[in-house]
């Protein structure tokens, strides 16, 4: 180990460079975006007021700046639990459909029973969303660690699945009886009761479930980094043979993170409903209900590095892009096809850049014999040692 | 009711549509499979199919010429591997999520052309039926089996090939072996990077392929997100096959033919929801999977970085 | 490589500020003095693809029709593919704030974003369909179409047309428009002849065209001779009737020009009639509260029989006849 080089030049540099490591995926983004110039130019629109009105239409505004908080708290939470998933190397990209489950479970309860206080019934929601969504995760696990069943295949059907019973709930038994009667026939529920509904930060959109969202991050933190639990479930994502041979029990802490990641999508989709939308309202389609926040939320979480304290900016930035990009239709007329290529340029490039980032990482840890910027690489390190 | 199911019409048109349904998955997951093989997840075969299906669509419409559509289509598809491969092997990107980056591009490029150089929504003349000469003739089998276009045929060709190439040749045998240890394959002087790029691209080249045989083959049309997620089946088919390409055919054919039959079960009137006539191909796939006792354990390094140590 | 990195980000992220101001004085341009007054703006949001050849394009061409009218008089702004409620809300929020005169929301499921942004806009005038419900609010007017006359004069032309006496319909999902379509269109049948056999498939989906084109397949092995559906992933079920050389019934477009030998009739709608009387009523001053109902009367909805097919002076007539009266009040279309 070369030893502390204790000049401040070096340790300026040093902070430098890590900070602007951290910032990869923001130079990334604008590298997407510099690209996508290039096809707005094409469209005929100004990329300048484009993207002026991209940055104005995410940031611009009190009202805006809200409408991304409000973008990011599905991605933060289906990011979390993302950051679990990924840690106990699961790929769980049934973000949507446990979405779906959770909101529809939650969704049922508050319309069934209406004679409760709001505070009781919006805490017995939550729970049912993370309930529903649980259960659309845990099938999944219980399915990849004692069938074998490969999980982004359990996953896949799942999600379809799920539209399919959202579809038929929201059309069938749990349409809004006014809805019944019309000529219209909108595939939604009800509207929540008043008292039921999350409390918002009048007169923006803004509900309290961002709160509950940077509070369960910080509660992820601590479960994947202070607990036994979390330990084990990093452990086997880094190798489940040399797990087992450590003792834990590998099939069930597969369940345990798919469990986990589920629950986390389930009380996103609750969130939708209880803090958004106040009904449950299908298209047809998983995306009509969900935004896409199932995909975009596991974008979210590699945007924070897998790190759910950093998911949180990461979302807010995430969802900023996507409000802006929306933004951006508006002023310049572009086809909205534009902005999903955009999306997936972004995401393309923010994937591509983690090589960069991990590489000026090494650079550094070499040249300043700096500490890992991981903190359980360390731990895992150490208790390999001990081993 | 349900007896009605038992006649023979309708056994003949579950079966040929469930070998329509089929075609476009057996290309995009035998591709797939190719780039599994060797390490390689990629999540973004519904962007290479839709790309595909509108190129193939838009060549073909203009040019009146589908070989040159279908031709199209698999450098579209190829163009979307190389960039895929580039991104996984040469930047190390996270797989599963670089996957759905190429999917939302895919997605968007294709709706973005279609609005910008078609506009409406019209036809073209695809690929024919053609009735193979003898075979076509047969009763019943021969309506069932041979009187397909000739993308469908190709598609079920490629089953027989794709197992020959990778069990029987030295390419497959080094697409296995980076599968599954890309450490000793590099070791014996097989390029762990030159195989994934060949069936990264191989596999963008099948996904144009299959969006294709949705635009000019199996329907005349090109319709915005026509693909409808096929791609994702196709990626969950891998797995249901183990890897293996008849047991892809397998899982192609059980999910196309429990999709046809439910079509049947809705036309014929028997009482079920369509929500759960429509759910029956996935369920039933889920299930088949879950009992099936034999099950692959796939390629060992799939999803895992290989970075050549000095 | 860092510090290229950098300049090129602060470069960026500059441009973009430069470009978030070079916004607001152009949204404030002034009213060119002694011409004729501003142009009237409107903004629709709607949640399908302007070209689906569906519900969207429907409300896409009645815009195009109308600033073909209007020429100079209007300016409107159009946003496509808003099937996330949330993101919707967001633009009919946007819309509104920008001073839009009126702002379409062109989807049902838009309706509780509506209720709630309407009156932080008293100067707007939010119009919504397809339903019929105007939350008393005064700047809301709702507009819906009363599909299932279309349907109905469709159901009978093909009970008349039918020679297999088996009829398919497939359809996307269980709900709204397509529903009432549905119910239109076998009430006409059954009116024709009772013994007809009209079969409903729903695929569940809006976009997955081959499974549309399987059904269609499956209709026709199971007797069917005339086919008819709703929504964007027709298009294949409509190849399919055409290979089979049978005849195909559309809704919400005009689909006539897809399949010239197949398409006997599509009910097109023409939503510009609503929006002249939406836009007329703005200049008078009010701003909501009306329902309105795109009818066979009031040429918000029209069958629009293809020219290149033959149909015979009997079906003609009767067309004219139930066109008739279903306008003037003599048929009454029962409900399933």
């Amino acid at each position: 180990m070369p030893p502390k080089q204790a000049t401040s030049d070096l340790r300026l540099k040093d902070r430098a460079g890590s900070i602007f490591d951290q910032l990869m995926p923001i130079f990334a983004t604008l590298a997407a975006l510099l690209v996508g110039a290039i096809f707005l130019m094409l469209l005929g629109a100004n990329p300048l007021v484009a993207y002026g009105a991209l940055a104005q239409g995410a940031f611009g505004s009190f009202n805006a700046f809200t409408e991304t908080l409000v973008k990011a708290v599905p991605l933060l939470l289906v990011g979390l639990g993302t950051c679990i998933a990924y840690r106990g190397s699961v790929t769980n990209i049934g973000g949507e459909g446990q979405m779906i489950i959770g909101a529809i479970l939650s969704t049922w309860f508050g319309l069934t029973f209406t004679e409760l206080p709001g505070w009781l019934a919006i805490i017995i929601a939550m729970l049912l969303g993370i309930i529903g969504g649980m259960i659309w995760g845990g099938i999944p696990g219980i399915l990849k660690a004692y069938f074998n069943v490969n999980e982004i295949l359990s996953t896949v059907m799942m999600n379809a699945i799920a539209v399919q019973v959202m579809n038929y709930l929201m059309r069938g038994p749990m349409i809004d009886p006014v809805q019944r009667e019309a000529a219209s026939q909108i595939p939604q529920t009800a509207r929540l009761l008043e008292t039921y509904r999350l409390p918002r930060l009048s007169p923006t959109r803004l509900h309290m479930g961002l709160l509950i969202a940077i509070l369960l991050a910080v509660a992820v933190y601590f479960l994947l980094w202070r607990t036994t639990l979390g330990y084990r479930i990093r452990a086997v994502g880094q190798s489940q043979p040399a797990s087992k041979y450590g003792g834990i029990d590998v099939k069930k802490h597969i369940v345990v993170a798919l469990l986990l990641s589920g629950a986390f999508a389930g009380l996103a989709g609750m969130m939708q409903v209880y803090g958004v939308n106040y009904r449950m309202i299908t298209d047809g389609s998983a995306t009509g209900f969900t935004g896409n926040a199932g995909f975009n939320g596991i974008v979210a979480a590699l945007f924070g590095q897998l790190h759910p304290l950093i998911t949180i900016p990461a979302s807010v930035l995430f969802g900023g892009l996507l409000v802006g990009a929306n933004a951006m239709q508006r002023v310049v007329q572009v086809p909205s096809a534009l902005i999903t290529a955009l999306n997936g340029l972004v995401v393309v490039f923010v994937v591509s850049s983690e090589f960069f980032r991990r590489r000026s990482q090494k650079r550094r840890q070499s040249q300043f014999g700096t500490e890992l910027a991981e903190p359980e690489d360390a731990e895992m390190q150490q208790e390999a040692g001990e081993a | 009711m349900i007896s009605d199911l038992l006649s023979a019409t309708v056994i003949i048109g579950i079966i040929s549509s469930g070998i329509r349904l089929t075609t476009p998955y057996l290309f995009a997951s035998i591709g797939e499979m190719f780039g599994q093989r060797s390490g390689v997840l990629n999540l973004g075969v519904e962007g290479q199919m839709l790309l595909g299906s509108f190129v193939a669509f838009y060549v073909t419409l203009k040019t009146s010429n589908l070989w040159l559509g279908l031709l199209a289509a698999m450098g579209v598809g190829a163009l979307m591997g190389l960039a895929m491969a580039f991104v996984t092997v040469n930047l190390h990107a996270t797989q599963g999520i670089s996957g759905i980056g190429f999917y939302l591009f895919g997605m968007g490029m294709s709706n973005l052309l279609f609005q910008k150089l078609v506009g409406t929504v019209e036809g073209v003349r695809g690929f024919q039926k053609i009735s193979v000469p003898l075979l076509g003739k047969i009763p019943v089998i021969g309506e069932i089996f041979f009187n397909h276009n000739a993308l469908v045929y190709l598609a079920f060709l490629l089953v027989p090939v794709a197992w020959f190439v990778l069990n029987k040749t030295t390419l497959g045998l080094k697409i296995r072996a980076v599968g599954e240890n890309p450490e000793a394959a590099d070791s014996l002087g097989v390029s762990v990077a030159g195989i994934r790029y060949l069936t990264v691209i191989m596999g963008g080249v099948f996904s144009g392929i299959a969006g294709a045989s949705l635009s000019v083959a199996l329907l005349n049309v090109f319709q915005q997100n026509m693909t409808a997620g096929q791609g994702f089946i196709a990626v969950a088919l891998v797995y249901f096959g183990s890897w293996k390409p008849f047991g892809i055919l397998g899982g192609a054919l059980l999910f196309s033919m429990v999709n046809a039959l439910q079509l049947w079960i809705q036309v014929l009137g028997i009482p079920i929801p369509a929500e759960l006539a429509v759910m029956m191909p996935y369920i039933l796939t889920l299930l088949v999977l879950t009992l099936s006792v034999s099950k692959g354990r796939g390629p060992s390094a799939l999803t895992k970085v290989f970075e050549r140590e000095g | 490589m860092k510090k290229v990195f950098t300049l090129v980000s602060v470069l960026l992220v500059v441009a973009m500020f430069l470009g978030a101001c070079a916004q607001t004085p152009e949204a404030e341009s002034p009213a060119t003095g002694g011409e004729t007054s501003e142009p009237l703006r409107i903004a629709v949001v709607s949640p399908s693809s302007i070209n689906d050849l569906a519900f969207t394009q429907s409300i896409s061409d009645a815009l195009i029709v109308l600033k073909a009218e209007m020429g100079d008089d209007l300016e409107y702004a159009f946003t496509e593919n808003m099937f996330v409620v949330d993101d919707a809300a967001a633009a009919i929020r946007d819309y509104a704030t920008k001073g839009y005169d009126i702002v379409i929301a062109h989807g049902s499921q838009y309706g509780s974003s509506v209720q709630e942004i309407a009156p932080d806009f008293p100067e707007t005038v939010f119009a919504w369909g397809t339903t019929v419900d105007t939350f008393g609010l005064p700047n809301v007017h709702a507009y819906e179409a009363a599909s299932d006359q279309g349907g109905y004069v469709n159901g009978v032309m093909a009970g008349m047309l039918t020679k297999s006496k088996i009829i398919g319909v497939v359809g996307p999902i269980e709900t709204g428009d397509a529903k009432l379509y549905v119910d239109g269109f076998v009430a006409g049948v059954k009116s024709v002849d009772p013994s007809i056999d009209v079969r409903v498939t729903y695929i569940g989906s809006f976009s997955d065209v081959a499974l549309a084109a399987e059904a269609a397949t499956t209709h026709i092995a199971a007797g069917a001779d005339i086919l008819t559906g709703s929504a964007q992933m027709v298009v294949g079920a409509i190849g399919k009737a055409e290979e089979a050389g049978l005849y195909w019934f559309g809704t919400q477009a005009n689909q006539n020009a897809f399949a010239p030998k197949t398409v006997v009739a599509s009910q097109v709608y023409h939503w510009e009639v609503i929006l002249r009387e939406i836009i007329s009523l703005h200049a008078a001053g009010i701003m909501g509260g009306h329902t309105f109902s795109a009818t066979l009367q009031n040429g918000g909805q029209v069958i629009t029989i293809n020219p290149e097919i033959e149909l015979s002076e009997e079906i003609k007539t009767k067309v004219e006849e139930v066109i008739a009266g279903i306008n003037d009040g003599s048929i009454v279309i029962p409900k399933p």
